[in-house]
């Protein structure tokens, strides 16, 4: 039973994968992602993790909502009215893709993995709550500070007059 | 349920992003392809902390740093993309290289 979920829920990430750079609507393809990181999410949950698991669910589909503004906004053909494409250097990339997943599919099939040690804990996300917590509390401040930084990175980065106010040209002035 | 096939959907994911970074001209299909990767690292860690060390819970930290590491570059990757429009009414990689001059 739990082989033929994960069986379903492989077939689903991998076909919506592939939708994504297929389909000719970028809000599909976004809608598409979603759904991978869904079924990824799923795949989670399936080997017990279920936090880890809601969170990427609840935090991919929130994601791939802003997506398709950005989408909307900025890109060509969003709704996918127009047949167009949007590639470029495809047999290149399709070889060198192929070759990624024949290297690293082999390595999954022949490296001899180690056997595994200890067991899985009754309640994993107990486990990970006292290891963040405790021990591993270091990098969740690391990452706490790192997400603050990306915060004030993005916006001097998006807002028009970036770090130093007004551009030269708006305020009169020259370099400050 | 094997580590193997929990790899080889990582494998394969991966390879898809490999594909649609490679060959996308639109900078936000781009970062899509970014994103299958990371989607990809993140059935393989889990898999390796449920197939190997599952009592360790370091396996399931590292998730946790990947996972932020992808808002992270989402979040970059929009306001870069946002940069690159408002700068150079540029939303396609082929144009956008401002870098060389």
């Amino acid at each position: 039973m739990t082989l033929a979920v994960f069986i379903v829920l492989a077939v689903i990430a991998i076909a919506s994968g592939v939708a994504v750079f297929v389909v000719d609507s970028m809000a599909r393809a976004t809608f598409a992602l979603a759904a991978s990181f869904v079924a990824v999410g799923g795949e989670l949950i399936l080997l017990t993790l279920d936090y880890l698991g809601v969170v990427t669910i609840l935090m991919m589909v929130m994601e791939m909502a802003i997506m398709v503004v950005f989408m909307v906004m900025f890109m060509m053909n969003p709704a996918g009215l127009m047949p167009m494409s949007m590639l470029h250097n495809t047999r290149g990339a399709l070889t060198i893709a192929a070759g990624t997943f024949l290297l690293l599919g082999a390595a999954a099939v022949l490296v001899p993995w180690p056997a595994r040690r200890g067991t899985v804990p009754a309640d994993p996300t107990r486990a990970i709550g006292e290891a963040i917590m405790g021990p591993q509390m270091p990098v969740m401040v690391g990452i706490s500070a790192l997400l603050f930084a990306t915060i004030v990175s993005a916006l001097v980065l998006a807002v028009p007059h970036g770090r130093y106010d007004q551009p030269a040209h708006d305020s009169g002035e020259t370099d400050r | 349920m094997t580590l193997q096939l929990f790899l080889l959907l990582a494998a394969a994911l991966f390879a898809i992003g490999v594909f649609g970074a490679l060959s996308q001209q639109s900078v936000v299909m781009v970062m899509m392809g970014l994103e299958l990767m990371v989607n990809a690292v993140i059935v393989a860690a889990a898999a390796f902390w449920y197939f190997l060390a599952p009592a360790a819970p370091d396996g399931q930290v590292l998730l946790l740093v990947v996972i932020s590491a992808m808002t992270v570059e989402m979040a970059m990757g929009f306001a870069v993309a946002t940069l690159l429009f408002r700068a150079s009414d540029v939303d396609m990689t082929d144009m956008a290289a401002e870098l060389k001059r």
